[in-house]
């Protein structure tokens, strides 16, 4: 009823592209915005904002980097983990050397590290692929993983073997550290998360994006319509790096806060955030949304939602019970739609469109 | 020059200098070989059956280990145990053919591979609502399997052989040459072979793939108990263990996924590298490299050859 194009005419080839064809979907995202970049700062508690909304857009951005190379170019990675690593680490070294620029610069800036090693990582690819590859690229995930414990320069020679995240200010505001107060670390991750978006979904739309799904349908045909593959699975693994390591570098700076990264950053957060592309739906940037808020809130759901319902679980008993909801669900919804929630979303919006007709 | 005499001389004066070191390093690693070849064997079955990447191999292991532990310490004498394990382990096949492969036939690999992921999330949830999350220890004495060492006196010094690795080593050839004669003379066995080579041809002179999917996972739920008993002898039973399916993963890409030779000359290669490996050129980088050099070893060889020692050349069409 209200989410018709009828009247809505398009007279020129961009409005024919645009990203977002119809006016309900624009009010639709400026609505969500307004609701991410205000109410939610505003209404919500410190513990709602650090503990759903940070690590929700976190995620998100991991995700986003991951559906590049595995959703769009069709190359499974499992070193997910290992290269969101790569971006923190550079972060907190850079921030150390100069501490004179800004650290937003160098959460940024941190992606180019690990988008090097990820191209590098990436090389094999052009010899083998499908499950070889995902086994090599666990490769990059071991050795990253190590490098991370046994080189000590990475972590400054910190006694405890973590990385530290001193205090960084933005026009006078902390944003990294004790004294950053959730709201601040709240709006500068959502500042990030945004324009990243909008940057994947410009390259993803045009040429590049393009190539990359060529190669991911048939790599052989691409490789014949003048598509030349190594630069391609290269760059895809280098994009996807770029993400996964600001994501990384965020996840330290913005929702950790320091700590034991080599935790953080192994083969289960790899395997995490690869569920989230899949439930989400391979090659679509919704879908890291829907994927990671899914995967990220059944979890607090059980933990803290359930006992606060009257049902008390023990915290052994949830951690056991969340194995099996998530295991479930993956199933369920591998079954169900193969082609993830981002899939869904698009039934459910051509429902919309004919409601109340069938078809 | 330092660095280069440290890499490549250091290391073989070593092994020169005390031969007998250099058995022992290389037994063990036979041994862990083998143990990855099993493990690696289970994957190879399935995949070779369904194209399926089975994941949940690993945990298969740990749960068909907890289950024989569990039951035997609710007082079911040892060999009840083994043959109920086996009875949970057929169960398990069929249900995993029903609830989750039935419905998924014709998805892509990606698919297939991400629902063996949640029931890896389901087993481990499953097994540590049953049995806790403690470590157990595994009922060595109640299967009559032998403890302690024998000493070998050997090139000028001695050599330890676990009595438990032995047994392994010779459990598993067991296990591995039984397989063989399965697939080689028995109905089933031809069936199984036949659904490998194509699943329409298989179809077509009247096998049923369902059936023959279930096959597969229970014979790969044989695997992993054995893999299970053996892993869980040397170290406790306990969900830890399931790591040791990432170990068998560069096995199988260098001996390709669906070849069962491939799988044992892969899996002793990897294990006596890693072994050799972590010994002599550990120690110049801090040590606790065995994680990844598998991996470099492998990755390094599917640089030369892209499908394993033993795959199947893919042809592509367009």
């Amino acid at each position: 009823m209200f989410y018709r194009e009828a009247g809505q005419f398009k007279t020129g080839y961009a409005a024919d592209m645009a990203v977002f064809p119809i006016l309900q979907d624009r009010v639709g995202i400026a609505v969500i915005l307004l609701l991410a970049a205000v109410v939610v700062p505003l209404t919500g508690s410190a513990f709602f904002l650090s503990s759903v909304m940070i690590p929700f857009l976190v995620f998100s951005l991991a995700a986003m980097g991951l559906n590049i190379v595995t959703g769009y170019t069709g190359l499974i990675s499992l070193g997910t983990g290992a290269f969101m690593g790569v971006g923190a680490y550079a972060c907190s070294k850079l921030s150390t050397l100069f501490p004179g620029v800004n650290i937003l610069v160098w959460i940024l800036a941190s992606g180019i590290f690990s988008a090097a090693i990820g191209a590098l990582f990436g090389l094999p690819s052009l010899r083998i692929k499908g499950f070889y590859l995902a086994v090599a690229t666990l490769a990059a995930q071991f050795f990253l993983e190590w490098c991370f414990v046994r080189v000590p320069w990475l972590y400054n020679y910190n006694a405890s073997g973590a990385i530290d995240v001193g205090t960084h200010t933005l026009f006078g505001i902390a944003i990294t550290g004790p004294t950053a107060s959730a709201t601040a670390r709240y709006m500068v991750l959502l500042g990030i998360v945004v324009l990243m978006t909008v940057v994947a979904s410009n390259i993803l739309h045009g040429r590049i994006g393009r190539s990359f799904m060529a190669v991911r349908d048939m790599d052989i045909a691409a490789e014949l319509m003048g598509i030349r593959l190594l630069p391609t699975k290269l760059l895809a693994f280098a994009l996807s790096s770029f993400y996964c390591g600001v994501a990384g570098a965020a996840m330290m700076f913005l929702w950790y806060g320091g700590g034991e990264a080599s935790d953080a950053f192994n083969i289960n957060q790899s395997f995490q955030i690869l569920f989230m592309v899949i439930i989400g739906g391979l090659g679509s940037l919704i879908g890291c949304f829907f994927g990671a808020a899914l995967l990220h809130l059944v979890p607090i759901f059980l933990k803290f939602g359930l006992p606060a319902m009257g049902i008390p679980l023990a915290g052994a008993t949830a951690e056991h019970l969340n194995h099996l909801l998530v295991g479930s669900l993956i199933i369920f919804f591998l079954i169900a739609e193969p082609h993830g929630l981002a899939r869904l979303w698009q039934i459910t919006k051509q429902k919309l469109r004919s409601w109340p007709f069938p078809y | 020059m330092n660095a280069l005499y440290s890499i490549f001389i250091d290391p073989f004066m070593q092994m020169g200098a005390s031969p007998d070191l250099l058995v022992q390093t290389l037994w063990e690693g036979l041994v862990s070989g083998v143990l990855y070849a099993l493990i690696a064997l289970g994957f190879v079955l399935i995949f070779k059956a369904s194209g399926v990447f089975n994941f949940a191999q690993g945990i298969m292991v740990v749960f068909a280990a907890l289950t024989l532990v569990g039951l035997h310490e609710k007082g079911v004498p040892a060999w009840l145990a083994v043959l109920l394990t086996l009875g949970v382990m057929a169960v398990l096949a069929i249900l995993v053919e029903r609830v989750v492969l039935r419905p998924l036939v014709n998805q892509p690999d990606i698919i297939l591979f991400m629902a063996t992921f949640g029931l890896t999330y389901v087993l481990i949830g499953l097994g540590e609502f049953i049995f806790g999350g403690e470590p157990k220890q595994m009922i060595t004495d109640a299967l009559y399997l032998p403890r302690g060492a024998i000493d070998v006196k050997m090139l000028g010094g001695r050599v330890t052989f676990q009595k438990i690795d032995i047994a392994a080593a010779i459990i598993a050839s067991t296990m591995i040459a039984a397989l063989a004669l399965f697939f080689q003379y028995t109905r089933i066995g031809r069936a199984l072979r036949a659904v490998a080579d194509s699943h329409k041809a298989a179809l077509s002179v009247g096998i049923s793939l369902n059936q023959i999917w279930a096959i597969v996972w229970f014979a790969a739920g044989i695997v992993a108990l054995i893999a299970g008993i053996m892993w869980g002898a040397r170290s406790d039973v306990s969900f830890a263990l399931q790591v040791i399916a990432l170990k068998a993963l560069p096995v199988l890409i260098l001996g390709g996924f669906t070849s069962i030779p491939g799988a044992i000359i892969g899996g002793l290669i990897i294990g006596v590298g890693e072994k050799l490996g972590e010994f002599y050129w550990g120690p110049l980088v801090g040590g606790g490299i065995e994680n990844w050099v598998a991996y470099v070893i492998a990755l390094g060889f599917l640089m030369v050859r892209p499908q394993g020692l033993f795959g199947d050349k893919i042809i592509e069409r367009i």
